[in-house]
């Protein structure tokens, strides 16, 4: 894309660019952070640009809300915004079970740091398998 | 009446009874798994109906929620394929539930149980949802119901790993999710519609949609979004640990239905939704993508489950090669449309896979009941003191091998001719090969089965109760069954025949 097409481009499409970075940042944090909560927080980021882009996709420049006020008006599409409530009930499910496991996981494991959790699965599945002969 | 409500019941009454289950066994103690077996066999019973129906019709079963016509309304469609998908998951359910009756008692904790079945439930009923509907965002809708109940499940195994396998599986499935979501909603941007069919006649009317970028994007994120919940490699990081921590009687149910019901979903996305022109004229190269995806997985699946000590973690493994078999369907078939074994042989699979790794997990849920682990080890004597689990280890172990006599031959003989068929010889070396490092891992357990030494320590000495061993028994008759009466053959090319039509 060239430059110029760029900054036609822009002024339209700039919320495009709002969801990429958003999800970005969501993706990054749940690949790169060690810490479950992060990982958690970084799922709902990026669950929240999926957000932003369906609603995006609906909007209309100078719409109305969806409600039937008068014959003339123009109106939002409102099926994005009806998939996302879906979507958004969704988010909070898996944000519900991810926090229950992450307070077992601190239960059980005290600590809710990737790493540390993984390093005292290990030594115990070596110390099981040390135990049975091969 | 109940007849014309018959495909959207047998989602419906899993999902319901799943939420009365709290309360009815509150009155009655212990009746969980009753509930669960009952309702799933009422599942398993209107899926085979509607299969039967839609056989003898040839024509799709259709039912519009609530009497809205589609685009504007919900539609649950059978045909064929998720005819087919849907019976695999409906008996392998009701198997499963009864399987766990006793191993539940050893696996769960007490005051986990009654959320136990209700998420089991759950669970089953999203899986049916995803393969009976015909709407892409209903689709997901019920992959997260089924996704979330399958979190849960995962983590209430016994041991502390379970509950970071189901953390694991947490993140990287809501990714998968996500991506599908968002396939979802570039779909919609292009075509503005939500119906599978009414998108599928949208993109047929407009040549230009094939090349827009938007619709690559969408089809881009459904690839990435299913390969992962799917376990395809390399994407399956979560799956190994997930099978070995869940409980056995989930992981039976697990292993046997839900990574091929979004491997299902991929198939229907593809053939239904894009069609098979789009893969074919527009993107050939992801087409080379996904067939050296599946030799990898193929290959490299049995080859990480020899060396492995647990049984559970091994048949994981194992999995991981075999849903690299069904994913060859999608990539073996040509362009004039008649040939068509390739597809044949990846949707038999379905049936093949699941009536054999259900009967194996059924024998490693066995062994953890016996001996309270799944070590490859204590399998030692077995054979002496446990026949029938033993036997039906055995048939179902060959049929993984794709020896004759059992079903998995049949997938195994239809991918070859396929390969045959679209000219890539080189696919038959890479199933031979699979087949070779399968008997290496399946020759290791059946030797120490059978022919452990006299004196060698045997942990497992006797039989699993009846309610264990039947359904065990069941699965691995099928395996048998398949082979001389392969009833999947005639649905598997009518589904295939359908897809490329």
């Amino acid at each position: 894309m060239t430059c110029a097409s760029l900054l036609d481009w822009l002024p339209s499409h700039w919320h495009y660019l709002v969801y990429i970075v958003l999800m970005m940042i969501g993706l990054y944090a749940v690949l790169a952070k060690g810490n479950l909560v992060k990982k958690v927080i970084g799922l709902n980021i990026l669950q929240t640009a999926v957000f932003l882009f369906y609603l995006s996709i609906g909007h209309i420049d100078g719409a109305t809300v969806p409600v039937k006020w008068h014959d003339d008006a123009v109106y939002e599409n409102p099926i994005p915004h009806v998939l996302m409530l879906t979507a958004i009930v969704v988010g909070v499910s898996v944000t519900a079970v991810a926090l229950a496991l992450i307070v077992r996981i601190k239960e059980t494991y005290g600590t809710v740091e990737e790493i540390e959790v993984l390093d005292i699965d290990e030594r115990e599945t070596a110390e099981q398998e040390g135990d049975a002969p091969a | 009446m109940i007849g014309e409500h018959l495909p959207v019941l047998v989602v419906v009454v899993p999902l319901i009874t799943a939420l009365l289950i709290p309360l009815l066994t509150r009155a009655w103690r212990g009746t969980g798994w009753g509930l669960v077996s009952a309702s799933l066999a009422f599942s398993a019973f209107g899926a085979i109906q509607l299969l039967v129906e839609v056989l003898r019709t040839g024509v799709p079963a259709r039912y519009s929620m609530g009497d809205w016509p589609i685009p504007a309304g919900i539609e649950y469609v059978v045909d064929e394929l998720n005819g087919m998908v849907l019976v695999m998951i409906a008996v392998a359910g009701t198997l499963a539930a009864l399987w766990m009756h006793q191993s539940v008692k050893r696996e769960v904790l007490a005051r986990a149980r009654r959320s136990y079945y209700t998420v089991f439930l759950l669970f089953a009923a999203g899986l049916m949802g995803i393969t009976i509907t015909g709407d892409v965002f209903n689709l997901y809708v019920f992959l997260e119901i089924a996704s979330i109940t399958s979190y849960v499940l995962i983590a209430m195994g016994k041991r502390k790993q379970a509950l970071y396998a189901g953390f694991a599986y947490l993140i990287l499935g809501s990714l998968g999710a996500t991506f599908i979501l968002l396939g979802i909603g570039h779909l919609y941007m292009a075509t503005g519609s939500l119906a599978m069919l009414d998108i599928a006649e949208r993109m047929a009317n407009d040549p230009a949609l094939y090349s827009s970028s938007v619709v690559r994007t969408s089809f881009a994120f459904f690839t990435v979004g299913f390969a992962i919940k799917m376990a395809l490699f390399p994407l399956h990081a979560w799956q190994p640990n997930a099978y070995t921590q869940a409980p056995s009687g989930a992981t039976i149910f697990i292993a046997a239905t839900a990574t091929k019901v979004s491997a299902y979903g991929f198939y229907r996305i593809l053939f239904t939704v894009f069609g098979p022109r789009f893969l074919l004229d527009e993107l050939p190269q992801i087409k080379e993508a996904i067939l050296l995806m599946c030799v990898a997985a193929i290959v490299v699946g049995p080859l990480l489950a020899i060396r492995q000590k647990d049984l559970k973690r091994l048949l994981a493994y194992s999995s991981v090669g075999q849903i690299g078999y069904i994913m060859l369907g999608v990539v073996l078939w040509s362009a004039d449309q008649t040939h068509l074994d390739g597809a044949t042989g990846g949707l038999m699979h379905f049936w093949n896979h699941a009536v054999a790794k259900g009967a194996l997990f059924c024998v490693a849920g066995a062994l953890v009941y016996k001996t309270g682990a799944a070590r490859v080890a204590d399998l030692a004597g077995m054979g002496r003191h446990a026949p029938w689990t033993s036997a039906v280890m055995t048939v179902a172990g060959l049929s993984m091998i794709g020896v004759p006599l059992t079903a998995g031959f049949w997938s195994k003989f239809y991918l070859c001719t396929g390969a045959l068929e679209v000219g890539r010889p080189a696919a038959i070396v890479v199933l031979l090969v699979s087949s070779l490092l399968t008997a290496v891992y399946v020759w290791r357990l059946l030797s120490l089965v059978w022919f452990a030494p006299k004196d060698a320590e045997v942990k497992v000495d006797g039989e699993v109760p009846w309610s264990m061993r039947l359904p065990a028994l069941v699965l691995g008759a099928a395996c048998l069954y398949l082979f001389f009466q392969p009833i999947h053959l005639d649905i598997a090319r009518a589904a295939a025949e359908g897809f490329m039509k």
